[in-house]
């Protein structure tokens, strides 16, 4: 069984394509190998900056050798026939083998497909892995045609056997496959050859190049952490940076050096970002929190231990931090002189969305809103007002445009600088909360209430000038936005339905929708828009036109809180709210609650809109669905449906009219009817009160009686009063139900 | 690993020795040293020699200092390390020779980097010139964490595929000799040996020019003429290109490439100041830049209708 190491050397391929390509690499070999007809018993795949490199254990010597028949005409077709298939085999007639099936007996070509030895095998594989590797980006290179990522310069293809190594044949536009390789770039970089991965793993120790992504990782994170606790400090968790950084060595060298005291006075945010995002340092952090060293990674030793590289970048540092230390005071004096309004003025020039207008349109959007949400999360409507208008002006500041990442944390610093309110100043962060699936949600009601305008605002605004994700596109992140408002509500326990709400929101951005529309002179788009909106009149002068779409977007603008929600609007929020809906199912699903719950739970209820209730209902109905009750209920109702809806499209009418006891003809049917009185009497309460636990209890109620009833009655019958009076009975099966939640989007 | 050039002191002294050591090692590697482009550009692909020449078959090899302008960099000679008026150092080789690398790093040695000493890094870095409607992929070169050059294989110039494709360096001068140097604020540079009788920094010959073209870029500049002249270039590197590439005087073949793309170019530069004036949009600015790289597509196209092109009669009639 023969062991296979593949080499395939570059130049520098960049860090973030690394790990990948190895893996691609692995998957794209191996693959390939057994669809050739080999077996192996373990692959390993590596990566450095210069190289791709996999390990094969057992790979089978030669595929085996496969049988393949051809059927051909029947045993005494014409002549013609026959002769055909003989040119197309060319075989002669007593080469033929004759078979027999049901339909009788018709001649077959026997041919033998010889196994192959692996080498050849391996070595079209790999061609084909080198010519179609899936790199995000490739280029050529040279005059030649092959694509990689940057220019490949040498393959090493072994096959190592008991009888030694043998290079695989193999020749890429040029690139011969063989058995050297080179080690360090700077130091050792002669070549030298192996004749196997331990020998070749080995070699490259020597030769300055630790081959596996994570040990670098490892090393790089043990030293890092040792330099600290020598220094007393403790390194900044990083773990993206660690994976980057070890894809851009091949021989780690720990290097720590001192921050100039002029910088330390700087937000830690700032330091790590700038020190991250530009020069890819690591942090240590005093006790204090402060960060007061940082850790760059050569990739070599040196002479002099390393003190050229640190002075080197500790230069670069400097001067990376006096930019930093330049924003940061430029942005303070500006926020002491002018206040964080004054940093927010610029936001009018930038544009949110070319269909939505400047961020200071969406921001006095989002402060209507949030003043409208604060009563709602126990907030104060000025302080959430205030901290709305506030809480984006950061992205004017120096820092915010150098680094993008700082937006809502230097928010905050630049508040408290401004001496605005703590829960004012937390909001500019807060507000942009949560970001992700694991990031945490807000608490503050300030911050809540924010948080939720903001959201609101960008899911309104999209679904106004129909820009939803399709399919896995979603540029905005509606899909995040729409998650934060579940995580918020339910987070935070808010008990409300949110129609009325995103009605207002729309409306606001129809408003700039259509001042937008107005200002591209589009006069006649725009009032036919108004026009749309059911609050303008048609007119033909065109000033007047204009006067009356004016009119309009002021009226929307101020959420035209007297006018009764229009189709239109309706269309678009329920639409939304659906959106929302598919996001909290997917949301509850990760927790256990049925999928199929949150739609049965929106229906009919009254909570389609609102999140809190909603899943509150879904959880209780998931969890009545696990019992044996809920389970047999749900047989039962559906059967009751099923038959229901059969004979109502049978007889084309609906049996609604409220079946009557006295038409009863079993105990099994009165003790139905009594039974959905009792459970009738109990749900509409215990929905009213949300007690939810017990309309699923009242609901359990009926299982007995229901099954009870199936089995021991026919609903066809001759008597036709009966069988209206049975079938209405079922009617009421199902209106019951339905008092809880909509059965019939349940599955199973 | 190439040895450094003999007889010369490990570290340069000056500005302009760190652009000589790079003229003779590049001389040495068998480049053309060619002199700068006489216009305003705004880095040193825009010299012909660059975009042009990386089109088409036939081989090249060529370095140069390319002074370059970026109008809204100007800082009134104040900042250590921003200028609007710089110098650039490029190479061009096509087909990129396999050891460019290595290439590259000799010209480190050359000025004085000793890379036993300094952690020289190749930090992904993908260029692409909207204006241009080009781009390549690469790195840049890191030193001890700073970067010292832009290293691009190109891929695409003026939405033409390059084949074979030419290797790019480009050097920022004064950033990297500041570092070879020691030096902290450009305008200290010595620009040629301080032990000099008439010894002169980089401050001495560029600190009034910077003052002067900022507040030319800023606020002199007649932002109406720019604006006609912008008008006036595209107009005349299209109306160039639309001539019979016979010419009735010679009797040849001759399509005006060159002189067509030197519109391009000077569309591109009151592009930049127009922009550096704040007159241009963030809407308009899109636009501006889909005119120019329209000229450069041209100009491209031209050029590969040329001897230098690749063109040949039997191209042509195949």
């Amino acid at each position: 069984m023969p062991d296979v190491l593949i080499e395939l050397f570059s130049e520098e391929i960049p860090a973030r394509m690394q790990t990948r390509a190895a893996e691609d690499l692995r998957k794209l070999v191996t693959e390939g190998l057994v669809e050739g007809g080999l077996s192996y018993a373990h692959a390993r795949a590596f990566s450095t900056p210069r190289r791709l490199v996999l390990a094969l254990e057992g790979l089978s010597a030669e595929s085996p050798t496969l049988r393949e028949d051809r059927k051909g005409p029947k045993v005494g077709a014409p002549q013609q026939a026959l002769d055909g298939f003989l040119r197309s085999t060319g075989l002669t007639m007593e080469q033929l083998h004759v078979h027999e099936d049901k339909k009788g007996a018709f001649y077959v070509a026997h041919f033998q497909k010889p196994g192959r030895p692996a080498a050849e095998i391996l070595a079209e594989v790999l061609e084909k892995t080198i010519r179609t590797f899936p790199w995000p980006k490739s280029m050529r290179w040279g005059s030649g045609s092959l694509r990689w990522v940057r220019p490949l310069q040498s393959i090493i293809a072994l096959m190592v056997t008991e009888a030694g190594a043998e290079v695989v044949p193999l020749d890429i536009d040029g690139i011969t496959a063989g058995n050297t390789t080179r080690g360090h770039r700077f130091m050792a970089p002669g070549s030298f050859t192996v004749s196997s991965f331990e020998d070749y793993a080995a070699k490259l120790k020597r030769a300055f190049v630790v081959l596996d992504a994570a040990e670098r990782a490892d090393m790089i994170e043990h030293e890092v952490k040792n330099r600290a606790f020598a220094l007393g400090l403790d390194p900044i968790e990083d773990k993206g940076l660690l994976a980057e950084v070890a894809g851009l060595v091949e021989w780690p060298v720990v290097l720590v050096g001192e921050i100039g005291a002029q910088f330390l006075d700087l937000p830690p945010e700032v330091l790590q970002t700038s020190m991250r995002e530009h020069q890819k340092f690591f942090s240590l952090k005093d006790a204090q929190g402060r960060i007061v060293r940082f850790v760059t990674v050569a990739n070599r030793e040196t002479a002099d231990n390393g003190a050229t590289i640190l002075k080197g970048n500790q230069k670069v540092l400097t001067a990376r931090l006096s930019d930093a230390k330049f924003f940061w005071e430029n942005d303070l004096r500006v926020v002491r002189n002018e206040g964080l309004t004054g940093m927010a003025e610029g936001l009018a020039n930038v544009t949110f969305h070319n269909k939505l207008g400047s961020q200071k349109a969406r921001i006095d959007r989002i402060a209507a809103l949030a003043r409208e949400i604060a009563p709602l999360v126990g907030a104060s409507p000025d302080l959430a007002e205030e901290a709305a208008r506030v809480a984006k002006a950061d992205l004017r500041s120096s820092m915010v445009g150098e680094f993008p990442e700082l937006q809502g944390t230097m928010g905050v610093y630049y508040a408290k600088a401004a001496g605005l309110p703590e829960p004012v100043a937390n909001a500019c962060k807060a507000h942009y909360q949560p970001l992700g699936p694991s990031d945490e949600v807000p608490s503050e009601p300030v911050s809540v209430a924010v948080a939720l305008a903001d959201k609101i605002d960008t899911l309104t605004g999209f679904w106004a000038i129909d820009e939803k994700p399709t399919g896995s596109k979603d540029p905005f992140a509606l899909r995040r936005a729409a998650l934060g408002v579940i995580r918020l509500v339910l987070g935070n326990g808010i008990d409300v339905k949110w129609v009325g709400g995103f009605v207002l929101a729309l409306r606001r951005c129809y408003a700039d929708k259509l001042q937008q529309t107005l200002k591209s002179n589009k006069l006649i788009e725009a009032a036919r828009l108004a026009e749309l909106v059911g609050f303008a009149k048609e007119n033909n002068d065109v000033s007047a036109l204009k006067a009356e779409t004016e009119k309009t977007i002021e009226l929307l603008r101020s959420g035209a809180h007297d006018v009764p929600w229009q189709d239109w609007e309706i269309e678009i929020v329920a639409d939304l709210l659906q959106f929302i809906r598919d996001r909290l199912r997917v949301y509850l699903k990760d927790q256990g609650i049925r999928d199929d719950a949150i739609e049965a739970s929106a229906s009919n209820t009254g909570h389609h809109d609102n999140f809190l209730k909603l899943s509150r209902l879904a959880d209780a109905l998931t969890a009545f669905l696990k019992t044996d009750d809920g389970e047999n209920l749900l047989q039962g109702f559906k059967r009751a449906n099923n038959i229901l809806t059969q004979a109502e499209a049978k007889d084309g009418v609906e049996y609604s009219f409220g079946a009557e006891a006295k038409f009863a003809e079993t105990d099994e049917e009165r003790a139905l009817f009594a039974a959905l009185d009792t459970a009738e009497a109990q749900i509409a309460p215990a929905m009213a009160a949300e007690d939810f636990a017990a309309a699923m209890s009242a609901m359990a109620a009926l299982r007995a009686p229901i099954d009870a009833f199936f089995t021991a009655v026919q609903i066809n019958t001759d008597n036709q009063i009966v069988r209206r009076n049975r079938l209405n009975l079922l009617h009421r099966i199902r209106t019951t139900c339905a008092g809880v939640a909509d059965l019939t989007k349940l599955e199973g | 690993m190439p040895a450094r050039a003999e007889n010369s002191p490990v570290r340069p002294r000056s500005f302009q020795e760190v652009i000589l050591r790079l003229q003779a090692y590049w001389a040495s590697k068998g480049c053309a040293i060619l002199q700068p482009y006489d216009m305003e550009v705004g880095a040193g692909t825009f010299h012909p020699a660059t975009t042009l020449r990386s089109l088409g078959s036939q081989p090249w090899a060529a370095a140069y200092v390319q002074p370059s302008r970026r109008p809204t960099d100007g800082r009134y000679g104040e900042n250590p390390n921003r200028l609007q008026h710089y110098y650039q150092y490029q190479v061009l080789i096509k087909p990129s020779p396999p050891d460019l690398q290595e290439l590259y790093l000799g010209s480190l040695d050359a000025i004085g980097i000793d890379t036993s000493l300094h952690d020289i890094r190749f930090v992904e870095d993908d260029w692409e010139s909207p204006t241009l409607g080009a781009w390549g992929l690469g790195w840049e070169v890191w030193c001890d964490g700073m970067e010292v050059s832009q290293f691009t294989y190109f891929q695409q110039v003026g939405g033409h595929d390059c084949k074979p494709v030419s290797g790019e360096l480009t050097y920022g001068l004064e950033r990297l000799a500041m570092y070879v140097l020691g030096i902290d604020h450009v305008m200290d540079m010595p620009f040629n040996d301080p032990q000099s009788p008439i010894p002169l920094t980089y401050g001495d010959i560029f600190r009034q020019t910077e003052q002067e073209y900022s507040r030319h870029n800023f606020d002199g500049a007649t932002t109406e003429m720019l604006l006609r002249h912008f008008e006036d270039a595209e107009a005349e590197c299209e109306r160039l290109l639309a001539f019979n590439p016979q010419d009735p005087n010679s009797g040849k073949r001759i399509v005006m490439a060159h002189p067509a793309y030197d519109q391009c170019i000077k569309a591109s530069h009151l592009f930049n100041l127009l922009d550096a004036r704040g007159v241009i949009s963030v809407t308009e600015r899109q636009a501006y830049i889909g005119r120019v790289r329209a000229l450069a597509k041209k100009c491209a196209d031209a050029f590969v209708t040329t001897v230098a092109g690749g063109w040949t009669p039997e191209s042509a009639a195949s």
